[in-house]
């Protein structure tokens, strides 16, 4: 898999280098967004990763290039804190996702995956989802796990959904808020917790092979065995 | 008076001011005086002439009819009248040679078109010996005598005199009276002007707990030091809001950092079991996350204090909203064993920030369960108003004391009996930013027991 990391401090460039390496991506760097933009165009990549903030030309307007050069590549947007309106208006620029800076690798990796995935999966039209033995009929909106059916709340249907589509993903608290539950904001609890728990004492409890688990320090994943 | 040497008088806009004033109001007193003179003594003037022609004409008309004999017995008749002695009559030959009369010789003087004629007269016709002033007309009788009637205007020029007398005394003591009253009254303004530019230049240097003293009436200058004194109120109450914010920040987030310190520093020495060290290594990144947050919270309250986040704001359905809040939170509170009531109704369209009222309620119930022990009840309840939408939050927890209810909203504080659960006291601070942003208000009161938390909204913004 190949990012493209177009970053103009050195310091987050090389922390993101380092760690995106260290978790199987080859990563090219540009430090300006005349050259991440020429790299972008020239090379294949399967993510961008772009500051909105970079000198030259404005990680915002490097977007909209690619975007009117037929380039489809998903793009998520880095941001300082603080920035009014900015994800708004990044994901209005084309952008596919956003974060904003500080923020922990685990959720960029997270994030970085589910872009490669939706990209991946795009026109496959599913009707049936699968993971292990859990089965998700999006028609029916049946839940079955080894033929029992689980009765699921419609919430709990899109949580699980959102799960079975990234199975083998880590998914963060933050990704399901905004997937889910579709508001963008910080609940100072761990609401989502909660959610989950509920979810896995559904699907989890009667059954000796667990498949919704806790990632320390980043979130959940939903994993079959095989 | 000594003001024109006084430079800073004459810098005081208000003397320059009332100087123009001075002088405009000397002149229309000079135009009025103009006016009066020209209607009084122009008058008298006029009326003289009006005799003098009137006794001309009576006169030709005698000559005409009853020849020159008929003139002298009338021209001796008037003489000998002593009222009339101001009267002056004289008839001549056509070598100006005296006939008749009570002038010795013709006067001199150039006789003017219409036949009027100013001269003096000789000094026995008067009592103090003067030559007084004299106006006659000039009339040609037949070719061969030459007759002249006229008044002595002594008296006239007298009055005129008086008049214009008066009028010059009566300018010079109304332009003393404007000046003085204008050095006065821009001396008293300039005193209390004075008095603002001391004490703003006090606050300059530091000490914002001045305020410009008022002379306790009501005019304009009192209301600008009202105003300028409400204005400091208000910086000093924003300043004392920075200032405690700062504090805050720097005492809260000290212990925190002085933790992570602490353990970056046991990691740093080493020596630890490897389960241990990671677990190590897990909290100081969850305890650096906790200052992040900490921030970012900071962060966005000024950011929404700004205001630059209205133009999300879209209409949306509170009802939906408080749904979604309500069934996200419910598994929290039934986990506590807590009951949560809503009690849901349809309302109308409202335009707001989804996303920021979506956090702001959620702040709310997050402190209702959090502070709220178990088995407590909690209610969600919205009242649909014409000009507004109330969204009332109660439990029966704890409450907070009267007292404390406007501190609660600041940055930071947080009652002492919570101070060992997890939060920042940053909570209602974000609730009250946003809800001021919505032009709404955030009220706290007594649940009797528990804490009711009222926030309105109102519908035109
Ligand atoms: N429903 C409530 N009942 C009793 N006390 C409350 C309630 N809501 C708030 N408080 C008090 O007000 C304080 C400030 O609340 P706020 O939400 O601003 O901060 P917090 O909850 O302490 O932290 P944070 O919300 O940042 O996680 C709380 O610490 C608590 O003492
Ligand atoms: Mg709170």
């Amino acid at each position: 898999m190949r990012v493209l990391l177009i970053e103009d401090d050195n310091d987050t460039a090389a922390y993101l280098v380092k760690g995106l390496g260290e978790s199987g991506y080859v990563v090219d760097h540009a430090a300006n967004g005349r050259d991440g933009l020429f790299l972008a165009l020239d090379q294949v990549y399967d993510v961008l990763v772009v500051d909105r903030m970079l000198p030259g030309m404005d990680g915002l307007a490097v977007i909209r290039s690619l975007r009117a050069a037929d380039n489809n590549t998903p793009v998520l947007i880095l941001s300082a804190l603080g920035e009014v309106d900015a994800r708004v208006s990044g994901l209005r620029a084309g952008g596919d996702d956003y974060l904003t800076k500080p923020f922990a690798f685990s959720e960029l990796l997270a994030r970085i995956e589910a872009l490669i995935r939706r990209a991946g999966s795009k026109d496959e039209q599913n009707t049936l989802l699968k993971v292990d033995d859990l089965e998700m009929d999006l028609l029916s909106r049946a839940v079955r796990r080894d033929g029992m059916a689980i009765d699921l709340q419609p919430r709990e249907f899109r949580l699980l959904e959102y799960l079975m589509r990234h199975s083998g993903q880590v998914v963060t608290r933050t990704m399901l808020l905004e997937n889910v539950w579709d508001y963008n904001f910080d609940p100072q609890t761990n609401v989502i917790d909660v959610h989950i728990s509920r979810l896995r004492g559904k699907i989890d409890k009667q059954f000796d092979r667990p498949l919704l688990h806790t990632v320390r320090g980043a979130g959940y994943v939903l994993r079959g065995e095989q | 008076m000594s003001f024109v040497a006084n430079s800073k008088l004459f810098r005081n806009s208000i003397f320059r001011l009332s100087l123009l004033y001075t002088l405009l109001f000397a002149l229309s007193v000079v135009v009025l005086f103009g006016y009066i003179y020209w209607a009084t003594a122009g008058y008298m003037v006029r009326q003289t002439e009006a005799t003098i022609e009137a006794e001309t004409d009576g006169l030709v008309e005698h000559y005409r009819q009853s020849g020159l004999t008929g003139l002298y017995d009338v021209i001796r008749d008037r003489l000998s009248r002593e009222a009339t002695s101001q009267d002056i009559y004289l008839l001549t030959d056509k070598n100006f040679k005296p006939l008749l009369g009570n002038l010795d010789k013709w006067p001199q003087g150039e006789v003017s078109e219409t036949g009027w004629l100013m001269f003096r007269l000789p000094p026995d016709r008067s009592r103090d010996g003067e030559r007084y002033q004299a106006r006659a007309r000039v009339f040609l009788l037949q070719n061969r005598y030459y007759l002249l009637v006229g008044q002595d205007t002594h008296q006239l020029e007298k009055m005129q005199q008086l008049i214009r007398d008066a009028m010059i005394w009566g300018l010079l003591i109304t332009l003393l009276l404007a000046m003085g009253g204008g050095v006065m009254m821009s001396k008293a303004m300039m005193h209390r002007i004075e008095a603002i530019n001391n004490t703003c230049h006090r606050i300059i240097d530091g000490d914002l707990s001045q305020r410009i003293r008022t002379t306790g009436g009501d005019d304009d200058i009192d209301k600008l030091i009202q105003t300028l004194n409400r204005m400091l109120d208000q910086i000093e109450l924003l300043m004392q809001g920075i200032k405690q914010v700062t504090d805050n920040i720097a005492h809260d987030l000290r212990t925190p950092l002085s933790r992570l310190r602490r353990r970056l520093d046991m990691l740093r020495i080493g020596g630890l079991p490897d389960g241990e060290q990671e677990e190590l290594i897990d909290q100081t990144i969850a305890e650096a996350d906790g200052l992040l947050t900490a921030f970012k919270a900071l962060l966005r309250i000024s950011e929404i204090e700004a205001g630059s986040r209205r133009a999300n704001f879209a209409p949306l359905d509170v009802t939906a909203l408080l749904d979604d809040l309500i069934e996200l939170y419910e598994p929290l509170a039934q986990e506590k064993g807590q009951s949560l009531v809503w009690g849901k109704m349809p309302t109308r369209a409202l335009s707001g920030d989804r996303d920021l009222l979506f956090q702001a309620f959620s702040n709310i119930l997050d402190n209702a369960i959090k502070y709220t022990p178990d088995a407590g009840h909690i209610e969600l309840a919205l009242e649909d108003r014409q000009d507004a939408l109330e969204v009332i939050v109660r439990d029966n927890g704890p409450g907070i004391p009267q007292a404390l209810r406007e501190k609660v909203v600041e940055r930071f504080f947080r009652l002492e009996s919570n101070r060992s659960s997890p939060g920042n006291g940053l909570g209602l601070s974000l609730v009250a930013a946003i809800v001021k942003l919505h032009h709404g208000t955030l009220t706290l009161n007594d649940n009797h027991p528990g804490l009711l938390l009222r926030i309105q909204l109102p519908r035109q913004s």
